[in-house]
C-alpha cells in the first residue's frame, strides 16, 4: 500500500543485486507503475486532503471544517436557509465582487502611476494597448458599481427579515461601517483616471467639505474658529486647496491601500460575528405576539 | 397631448441618459429594487397568513404546528450539510455573477472623458449615480446640511436602528403585519426618498441642475427666472431691514414645525404602537422621534421649494435653513 512497500512479484527475475549495485537500481525502477497507481492512497495526496471525499456525514462535515476558506461556514445549517428566497445571496455576492475588485485592482496597479498627466496616459494605455487592459478596467468599473447596488440590497434584506435584532445588533453596525467604506472606495476611485468626469465629481463632492460646521471655512462658525481654505477639513482631504496632484495621490493611497485594508478588517469581523451570533438568522419559525414575555399587556394576551 | 408638445418630443435625450454606460447600474436598480421589494412582500404575506392561522388556535395547539411556510415533513432534519447543499449554490451564484460581469465588461466600455481641466466646467456636473441623492439634496438645503449634516445623520440613524427597535417580533422571517412601523419608516427612507432622489438626479436634472422632464430637450441656454423667496419675506420681514425679527420668525416657524410634528408623532405612536412605547426608554423614544421628524423635514422642504418657491425658512447671521 505505502510507498515503501516494494514490489513483491516484479519481473520474476527475483534477486536484488547487492546494495548499491546497478542491478538493484534497475530493480527499484520497476516499481514506478505501482507507485503511480491509486494516487489517493499515497502520502502526497493524503498530506493535502485529510479525509475521504465520499458522501458520508462525517466526511461532508470534514470537507468544510478542515478547509481554511470554507470553515467560515459551519458544517451544517438551517435547511431552509439554503433557499435563495431568504438571503437573496446578496451578502455573498457583495463579498465576491469585493474579491473580484481586489484582483482586478492589483492588475490595474501594475499599469498606473498616481501622478498628474501620467495617470490619464496610463488609462489610455490600458484601454488601447495593454492586452486585456480594457476588459480589466471595465470589469473593475462595473464590479464597483454592482457592489454598491448589492450592498444596498443586502442591507434592505437584512432589514426586512429583522436580522438586526438580538443578538445581531452589533453586526448591523459593522455592516453600516462596511456600507460607508464601500461608498468611500467608489468615491476615491472615481478621481483616479484624472479625467473631467472624476475631476468634477470629486470637486463637487469635496466642495461640500468646505461647508462642514465648525471644521470648514465656509461652514457655520468655521471662519469664526479661524479656518481658511488653507487649513480646513477640505484642505486635509485634498492635500491642498484645489483638486490637484496631492489630491490624486491621496485618493490613490486611500483607494488602493487604506480603505481596502480597513474594509477587509471589518469584513473579517462581520463574518466572524455571523458565526458567533448563531449563524444566519432564519428563515425562523414565526412568533406570535402572545408568546413573547412582557410584550403584550395582560388584557390583550 | 403631452407628447405633441415640441418640448417633449426629444426622446433622444432620454435615450442618451439611459444608455450612458455609467447609468446602466441605475437602470438595473430600477429593475432589481422593485423586484426584490415584491419578492420580500410576497414572503411577508405568506408568513402573515400563517400567523393569522396560528393566532386563532389556542396556545398549546399553536405550539405543535410547523411555524414556517417552507414545506416540512416528519423525519426531515432541521439542518442540512453545508457541503454540498450550500456550497453548490454559492459556486453556481459565483459562476453566474462572474459570467454576467464579464459579458457586461465586454459589451460596455467604462467611460473616459477628456483629461481633467479645472478651467472647463462640466455642465451638468453630476456625481456618480449612487451619490445623486445627496447632490439632489443640495438643491433644497445649504451644503453644510445637505453635504455634511444629512449624510452623517443617515449613517448615524442607520446605526441606531437595532438599539431603538424594541419590537421582539419578526426576527428572522419576512413579515409586514408584525413590523408595520419599522418597515414603513425604513422603506419610506430607502425607497421613497433615497431611490426616488437618485432617479430625479439621473433622469430629470439637466444643465444647471435644472428640472427637465424625461424626454424634454436639454436646452443649455435655458435660464430659470423663477424667483425664490424666504418664508419670513412672505410674512413681511427681510433680513436686510429687520434681521432680528426675521430670525425670530424663522425660529418660531421651525420651532412650531418641530412642536407640531412631535405632538402628532406622539399621538400616532402611542396609539398605534402602545406595546413598543411602553417598552422604550426615553432616550430610545426621543431618538426615534428625532430621526422620523428629520426625515419628514426633507419632503416638507421639497414641497416648500417646488410649490411655494421658498428657499429658506430660518435666516440667521451665521447660517440659513
Ligand atoms: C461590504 C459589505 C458587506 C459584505 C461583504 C457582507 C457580507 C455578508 C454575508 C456574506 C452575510 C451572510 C448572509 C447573506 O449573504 O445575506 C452577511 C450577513 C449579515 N450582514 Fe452583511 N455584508 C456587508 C454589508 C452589510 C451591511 C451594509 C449591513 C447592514 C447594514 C450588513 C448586515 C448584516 C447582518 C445583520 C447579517 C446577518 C444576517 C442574518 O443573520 O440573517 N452587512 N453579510
Amino acid at each position: 500500500m505505502s510507498v515503501t512497500e516494494g514490489p513483491t512479484k516484479t519481473g520474476g527475475k527475483g534477486e536484488k543485486g547487492p546494495p548499491g549495485s546497478l542491478k538493484e537500481l534497475v530493480e527499484k525502477s520497476r516499481e514506478v507503475p505501482d507507485l503511480l497507481k491509486k494516487p489517493k492512497e499515497k502520502q502526497l495526496w493524503k498530506s493535502v486532503f485529510r479525509h475521504k471525499l465520499d458522501g458520508s456525514p462525517r466526511n461532508r462535515s470534514l470537507a468544510v471544517l478542515t478547509n481554511v476558506f470554507l470553515h467560515l461556514h459551519p458544517a451544517r445549517i438551517n435547511r431552509d436557509a439554503v433557499k435563495y428566497a431568504f438571503t437573496w445571496g446578496m451578502g455573498g455576492i457583495t463579498f465576491l465582487l469585493f474579491v473580484n475588485l481586489t484582483l482586478t485592482g492589483i492588475f490595474l496597479m501594475f499599469y498606473y502611476h498616481p501622478s498628474k498627466g501620467q495617470a490619464f496616459m496610463d488609462i489610455l494605455y490600458l484601454t488601447h494597448d495593454v492586452p486585456f487592459g480594457n476588459l480589466l478596467r471595465n470589469m473593475h468599473r462595473w464590479a464597483a458599481h454592482a457592489m454598491v447596488l448589492t450592498v444596498w440590497l443586502h442591507m434592505f434584506r437584512v432589514f426586512l427579515t429583522g436580522s438586526y435584532k438580538k443578538p445581531r445588533e452589533f453586526n448591523w453596525v459593522v455592516g453600516i461601517i462596511l456600507l460607508v467604506l464601500t461608498l468611500l472606495l467608489s468615491f476615491t476611485g472615481y478621481l483616479l483616471p484624472d479625467d473631467q468626469l472624476g475631476f468634477w465629481a470629486v470637486t463637487v463632492g469635496t466642495n461640500m467639505a468646505r461647508a462642514t460646521p465648525l471644521l470648514g471655512h465656509e461652514g457655520p462658525f468655521g471662519a469664526e474658529l479661524g479656518f481658511t481654505a488653507f487649513n480646513d477639513v477640505r484642505f486635509a482631504l485634498l492635500g491642498g486647496s484645489i483638486v490637484d496632484a496631492n489630491a490624486l495621490l491621496r485618493a490613490y493611497v486611500w483607494h488602493c491601500i487604506a480603505i481596502p485594508v480597513i474594509a477587509t478588517v471589518f469584513m473579517i469581523v462581520h463574518f466572524w460575528r455571523i458565526r458567533k451570533d448563531g449563524g444566519i438568522s432564519g428563515p425562523a419559525g414565526v412568533v406570535l405576539p402572545r408568546e413573547v414575555k412582557g410584550w403584550l399587556p395582560k388584557d390583550k394576551r | 397631448m403631452i407628447l405633441a408638445d415640441p418640448m417633449f418630443a426629444d426622446g433622444a435625450q432620454l435615450w442618451e441618459i439611459v444608455s450612458l454606460p455609467d447609468n446602466i447600474p441605475i437602470v438595473i436598480l430600477l429593475v432589481l429594487v422593485p423586484f426584490y421589494t415584491w419578492y420580500a412582500l410576497r414572503q411577508a404575506k405568506q408568513n402573515d397568513k400563517l400567523i393569522d392561522e396560528l393566532q386563532v388556535l389556542d396556545a398549546k395547539e399553536a405550539k405543535t404546528k410547523h411555524r414556517k411556510v417552507q414545506s416540512h415533513q416528519k423525519g426531515w432534519d432541521e439542518q442540512v450539510h453545508v457541503w454540498p447543499y450550500l456550497l453548490r449554490i454559492e459556486f453556481l451564484v459565483a459562476l453566474i455573477v462572474t459570467v454576467i460581469l464579464i459579458v457586461w465588461s465586454i459589451v460596455l466600455d467604462a467611460p473616459l472623458e477628456e483629461p481633467a481641466n479645472p478651467n472647463l466646467t462640466m455642465n451638468p456636473s453630476k456625481a456618480p449615480w449612487y451619490f445623486l441623492g445627496l447632490q439632489e439634496m443640495l438643491v433644497y438645503f445649504d451644503p453644510w446640511i445637505a453635504g455634511v449634516v444629512m449624510p452623517s445623520l443617515i449613517v448615524f440613524g442607520l446605526i441606531i436602528v437595532p438599539y431603538c427597535d424594541v419590537n421582539p417580533l419578526g426576527n428572522g422571517y419576512y413579515t409586514w403585519k408584525q413590523r408595520k412601523f419599522s418597515i414603513g419608516t425604513f422603506s419610506f427612507g430607502f425607497l421613497g426618498l433615497w431611490c426616488v432622489m437618485i432617479i430625479i438626479g439621473v433622469f430629470i436634472r439637466g444643465p444647471g441642475w435644472m428640472w427637465f422632464w424625461p424626454g424634454e430637450f436639454w436646452d443649455h441656454h435655458r435660464i430659470d427666472n423663477e424667483t425664490f423667496r424666504h418664508l419670513p419675506e412672505l410674512l413681511g420681514f427681510t433680513q436686510k431691514e429687520s434681521p432680528i425679527s426675521t430670525a425670530l420668525v424663522g425660529l418660531i416657524v421651525l420651532g412650531g414645525f418641530v412642536a407640531v410634528t412631535s405632538a402628532l408623532f406622539h399621538r400616532f405612536f402611542t396609539k398605534a404602537k402602545p406595546e413598543a412605547y411602553a417598552k422604550m426608554n426615553i432616550i430610545q423614544y426621543a431618538t426615534v422621534q428625532f430621526f422620523v421628524i428629520t426625515m419628514i423635514s426633507l419632503p416638507v422642504k421639497m414641497v416648500l421649494w417646488h410649490m411655494f418657491k421658498i428657499k429658506y425658512v430660518l435666516q440667521l447671521p451665521w447660517f440659513n435653513i
